[in-house]
């Protein structure tokens, strides 16, 4: 329990023993009371930022969503206190918590597209909560939002705020409605993971405007992320999280250059894999050359020519709407392209799934992104994996068995999982049996479409030691779509990067992601967030030159 | 080796062309379009409800004389009727007809049926449009009102009640209406005989229990896809953006859900609307009112086929008419097509 | 199986022993029918007795008997004919959702012209032409319910088809018939389980309605809505016979909707409930 005398004068926020607990209701099963947040302390104050950091589950948005007083689909405050310069906004009433909403502390969502109205334009939103609090007239919250709009380098900032949310991008969004939570010039401001659905190379920029408006408006702020190097370009502190519980809990230079916790050097040390390229990349196992593709009228792929070489990595990298995943469709044959030629293994392939033989579809396999919409959930570990094996092999019964234990052995799951439906699993867990199923029909390449970008980083870095793992082992080849330039290091052996539909480069991974740049790589390059104090800064330095 | 292109240069062109037009006119052409679908339904329900009948086995001849008929009085009877003439012939002329209004005479009655078809529409659209003008508004607060009390005991009970109405036949509802209020305590009039002599208050107290039989039919269905409507719109991620601005629960509501809450509504009275022209039907028989709904089950029940087929064009033709009313309005709500890019 | 039956909550347990009690009824309706549900006994409309329990129709005859027959035809025809409907749907839908192309555009197409002709309307021009037998009618009604099923099992699955689980099995090479059986069917099992349920609900009503407009179930054959109709015109001398079968439709309809209610529940809540572990 704090006591008043004893805080800083400056102090702003103070959270003292903060618990918060929700219902689960497990199918089939009795609800069972589950604790989110275990006893959490700490202080901001006044124009300081501080990072909450952790992976999903920590708890760090809902201690976000704390400061607001406010419990997301049955989340309760079950204990401590939170006080704002003093007061416990825990114990204000229905009334002291609408005045504080909107007006002395504002939130900024993940998904500011969904958190919009869309039926009301831009501008109206921005100020509605200044004006509903009485805090400016109409004519002088409009001058401030176009202020705002100015200082995030919002384009035509004096009549953005006539346009509809639909009329503007995501990244436009995302700073309109970090506008709308500074319009009432707040104390805090609470931004739960503001770029996380964006696109690299506009995260960078939504991340400079929302730093630069911090700076100037010298609100406080709580930034909840789960991405370390993020949060290092923008916290003066930072407290990281795990299962509700805090890990570690100190200054930003001190959590990034001299970690105390074992967890924290492993979050800080992610991405650590390094795999040497492979010195002879000149076989074509796979082969797409001139590929075009459509969806309906609309071109997808422009002419694109690339190849893998047998028991190697390519990894193709781009942003949303390169046409990365569509590739992978085209060589499947889930999407038939409208010209071109793909060979496997030196002979023609089929350009539709149909006419491939089941030999020839044994011999490449896919995994997805979202392992839990790629299984069914109706079936067992067992009858994925099993169903697989039998279609392929035509094993039943006890060799089936057999050889279902054994792939996973494999994925390091066991037996104990044999019985186990996909909703039981984590997140991982699923991932591991996807490449199980995969690696049933014995192939020899594995399309893997973005695998690890729906897990958290500790988790994704033990799913790409397990793939490079099977490599080695089995001498599978990968064709690895990402977006994240550190997975690229990580594990391939040449690149393919894509723009717009088109390739842009390719080669070996040591030419690809070597100077000379074409202006997309380097742009690219350029703005994935490194582990570094500053390097915002130097960034945007570099780009102003 | 080259393989057949699965699409050819020019309907690629074409469908370009059609895509801009739909991307520079986004509300324009989603609406003509909805119009030109609506075109091609009512005339597709009109082949069908004459095929329906015709292309069916069975003779009208043959079974308005019975099976001892002789074979020169089935041919007479057919001559009579134009049964003799080609499909085709036939079905030209009954569509000539009814474009200019002209639904043909009436086998039973030999009657023009037009005029009768008219009149009784007349009726029977006093009676749905009375039910509509009651049931809509209240039907829509009650479910906002279930919204509001969410989980508590407005909203159990209003749940309850109209669970029971939903499954309750409309015949039920209006003689448990008629052994109330009629013969228990004698305040409504009964059967519901409107004359063309009555003046529209006494017409009012006239046709006052198969309105309310309507609207009890009609109302709890609306009551329940206007709350859904609603809950699935408050779990909106821009709905917890309001609650965290701080902002009242009626400025909520009023601001934010209301404007959004138009399209899913306007979608809700317009089926239940439709679903009013079969409620008429069974209510009007019940209560022995001059409306098309009765015209039709006794024009089946003795088999009278033209006016039969006039009977259902005209009932689909509302139905298809209701459901486009509300496809447009709905286009014409909707946000994005209403401010394009 | 005992976890799942624990939590049944109390509306749909009202409504599985309603369901019963019809089912209950129609199948032993030759045993605990006290009468012969055609022969006539006494006065027309005579009151409630020991002897009659529910009292006597419009012509004399033992309205419980009556009633305990007429559950067995009610309940026959709706149930035969959803059977039917839902068959036809669910194939048809499978078929147009799995082949796509030109077969999923005409039946659509034709499914689409069928509902835009309102259900009772089609199904008086129908029966204006038929000859009103049991079959006719049967048919009559599957053909109409199936164009409602045949829209939501289409909608279920083409949202399954485009799941990535589906494409992961198509990928493998499997065929058509185990993608419908295997990976398909059993995840639409509960909202179709649930649809069925409307429909057999829809049917009764429905069924009852043309009985009622005379022109369903043909007399002197007992059945509810035909009832109401045999009974209607002692409404006015207060006289309730006609409410009685009135009440039988409402029981069961409202007691298989509340099973339903509980059925689409556990859906919802099931797919709520698949977020991270």
């Amino acid at each position: 329990m704090a006591d008043p005398e004893t805080l800083r004068p400056e102090t702003l926020l103070s959270v003292r023993g903060l618990r918060i607990g929700a219902t689960a209701y497990p199918p089939g099963e009795a609800p069972r009371d589950i604790e989110i947040v275990k006893g959490i302390d700490f202080d901001l104050s006044k124009g300081r930022v501080l990072g909450l950091i952790g992976e999903s589950g920590a708890g760090k948005s809902t201690i976000g969503l704390a400061a607001l007083a406010y419990g997301r689909g049955g989340v309760r405050i079950t204990g401590g206190e939170v006080r704002l310069e003093g007061t416990d906004i825990l114990a204000l009433g229905k009334k002291g918590v609408r005045a504080l909403r909107g007006a002395r502390v504002c939130y900024v969502s993940q998904s500011a597209a969904a958190s919009f109205n869309p039926a009301q334009r831009l501008g109206d939103q921005v100020i509605e909560a200044t004006l509903h609090h009485g805090l400016a007239t109409r004519k002088e919250a409009l001058a401030r939002a176009a202020h705002l709009f100015r200082l995030l380098s919002l384009p035509d900032p004096d009549s953005f705020g006539d346009r509809f949310p639909h009329q503007v991008s995501g990244g436009q969004l995302q700073r309109a409605m970090t506008a709308m939570a500074l319009c009432p010039e707040p104390d805090l401001i609470v931004f739960d993971e503001p770029t996380t659905a964006l696109d690299v190379t506009t995260q960078i920029e939504v991340l400079a405007a929302i730093k630069a408006a911090i700076e100037e408006t010298h609100t406080a702020a709580l930034y909840i992320t789960h991405d370390l190097a993020v949060v290092a370009q923008v916290a003066d502190d930072i407290m990281v999280l795990r299962h509700g519980e805090t890990v570690e809990y100190g200054p930003t230079r001190q959590i990034i250059e001299a970690p105390t916790q074992d967890y924290t050097r492993n979050l800080v040390n992610v991405r650590s894999i390094r795999h040497a390229e492979a010195p002879d990349q000149s076989g074509q196992f796979l082969r797409l050359s001139g590929i075009n593709a459509f969806y309906g009228s609309f071109q997808v792929l422009h002419d694109v020519s690339l190849h893998v070489p047998r028991g190697q990595t390519l990894a193709i990298v781009g942003e949303s709407g390169s046409g990365k995943s569509t590739l992978a469709r085209v060589a499947c044959g889930l999407l038939p392209p409208a010209s071109g030629e793909i060979s496997f293994d030196g002979a023609p392939l089929p350009r539709t799934l149909k006419k491939r033989t089941r030999e020839q579809l044994r011999r490449m396999q896919m995994i997805y992104q979202m392992a839990d919409t790629a299984m069914n959930p109706r079936q067992t570990v067992g009858q994925i994996i099993g169903r697989a094996v039998t279609f392929y092999s035509g094993k039943r019964g006890a060799a089936r068995r057999a050889r279902v234990i054994e792939l996973l052995d494999q994925i390091e799951l066991g037996e104990a999982y044999l019985d186990r439906y996909p909703a039981e699993l984590s997140g991982g867990q699923k991932q591991r049996v996807a490449i199980a199923r995969a690696l049933a029909a014995e192939p020899e390449l594995i399309l893997c479409d973005e695998p690890t970008s729906a897990l958290d980083p500790l988790v994704a870095d033990g799913i790409l030691k397990l793939l490079l793992k099977l490599q080695a082992e089995k001498g599978l080849s990968y064709v690895f779509i990402t977006h994240d330039i550190a997975i690229v290091r990580a594990i391939a052996d040449s690149v393919a990067v894509m723009h717009r539909g088109r390739l842009v480069r390719f080669g070996p991974k040591s030419q690809v992601l070597a100077p000379p740049f074409d202006d997309y790589t380097a742009l690219l390059l350029a703005s994935v967030p490194e582990m570094e104090l500053g390097w915002l800064e130097k960034v945007l330095a570099r780009r102003r030159a | 080796m080259t393989a057949p292109r699965s699409d050819t240069p020019v309907p690629r062109t074409l469908a370009r062309k059609l895509h801009e037009i739909r991307s520079d006119y986004p509300m324009g052409s989603r609406i003509l379009g909805r119009l030109l679908l609506g075109l091609v339904l009512l005339w597709a329900s009109s082949v069908l409800i004459f095929c329906g009948i015709e292309a069916l086995p069975g003779d009208f001849a043959t079974t308005y004389l019975g099976q001892a008929a002789t074979p020169q009085a089935v041919a007479n009877i057919r001559a009579e009727l134009g049964l003799d003439q080609p499909m085709l012939t036939r079905y030209l002329a009954w569509a000539g007809g009814i474009l200019h209004g002209d639904f043909g005479t009436s086998w039973a009655s030999g009657q023009v049926i037009a005029d009768q078809l008219w009149h009784r529409l007349g009726n029977s659209m006093l009676l749905a449009g009375c039910a509509a003008v009651i049931a809509v508004p209240l039907a829509v607060s009650l479910g906002l009102l279930a919204v509001l009390y969410r989980d508590r005991w407005p909203d159990k009970l209003i749940n309850l009640v109209s669970l029971a109405a939903v499954s309750l036949p409309e015949f039920f509802v209006a003689y448990l209406l008629i052994l109330w209020l009629v013969v228990q305590h004698p305040v409504a009039a009964f059967p519901a005989t409107v004359y063309d002599s009555m003046s529209i208050w006494e017409k009012l107290h006239t046709i006052a229990l198969p309105v309310a039989t309507l609207v009890l039919v009609v109302i709890a269905h609306m009551m329940r896809m206007t709350r859904a409507a609603i809950l699935s719109l408050l779990s909106s991620a821009y709905m917890e953006t309001a609650t965290l601005k701080g902002l009242g629960a009626l400025r909520i509501i009023v601001r934010h859900a209301l404007p959004n809450a138009l399209a899913p509504i306007i979608n809700v009275v317009a089926l239940n609307l439709a679903y009013l022209i079969v409620g008429v039907v069974v209510v009007e028989v019940v209560f022995v009112y001059p409306g098309m709904g009765q015209y039709m089950v006794d024009a089946v029940t003795v088999r009278d086929l033209p006016v039969v087929q006039g009977c259902g064009l005209v009932f689909a033709g509302i139905y298809i008419l209701l459901n486009m009313a509300a496809d447009i309005l709905s286009i014409f709500v909707n946000p994005r097509l209403r401010h394009p890019r | 199986m005992k976890q799942t039956l624990k939590t049944v909550p109390l509306s749909a347990w009202i409504g599985i022993l309603g369901i019963s009690l019809c089912v209950f009824a129609a199948l032993f309706a030759p045993w605990i029918s006290p009468y012969d549900p055609n022969q006539i006994l006494g006065d027309p409309w005579a009151e409630r007795s020991p002897e009659y329990l529910l009292g006597l129709d419009n012509l004399g005859r033992d309205l419980l008997s009556r009633l305990i027959w007429g559950t067995r035809m009610t309940l026959f025809v709706a149930t035969v004919a959803t059977v039917i409907a839902f068959s036809m749907g669910v194939i048809l839908s499978l078929v147009a959702a799995v082949m796509r192309g030109v077969v999923d555009i005409g039946l659509s197409r034709l499914n689409d012209l069928l509902m835009s002709i309102p259900t009772l309307i089609f199904a008086l021009i129908v029966l204006s032409a038929l000859p009103q037998t049991l079959g006719v009618l049967i048919m009559v009604m599957a053909v109409l319910d199936a164009t409602r099923v045949f829209r939501l099992g289409r909608a279920l699955a083409m949202d399954l088809v485009a799941m990535e689980f589906v494409e992961a099995v198509r990928l493998r090479g499997e065929g058509t018939l185990w993608i419908v059986f295997k990976e398909v069917l059993p995840n639409a099992m509960t909202p179709l389980l649930a649809e069925f349920g409307l429909r057999l609900a829809f049917a009764v009503l429905f069924i009852s309605t043309l009985s009622f407009l005379g022109l369903g179930i043909q007399p002197p054959t007992p059945d509810w809505g035909g009832m109401v109709k045999d009974n209607k015109d002692g409404i006015i001398f207060g006289v309730s016979a006609a409410l009685v079968p009135g009440m039988a439709i409402a029981v069961l309809t409202v007691s298989i909707n509340l099973v339903v209610d509980w059925l689409l529940k556990r859906t919802s809540s099931l797919k709520g409930g698949r977020g991270d572990g």
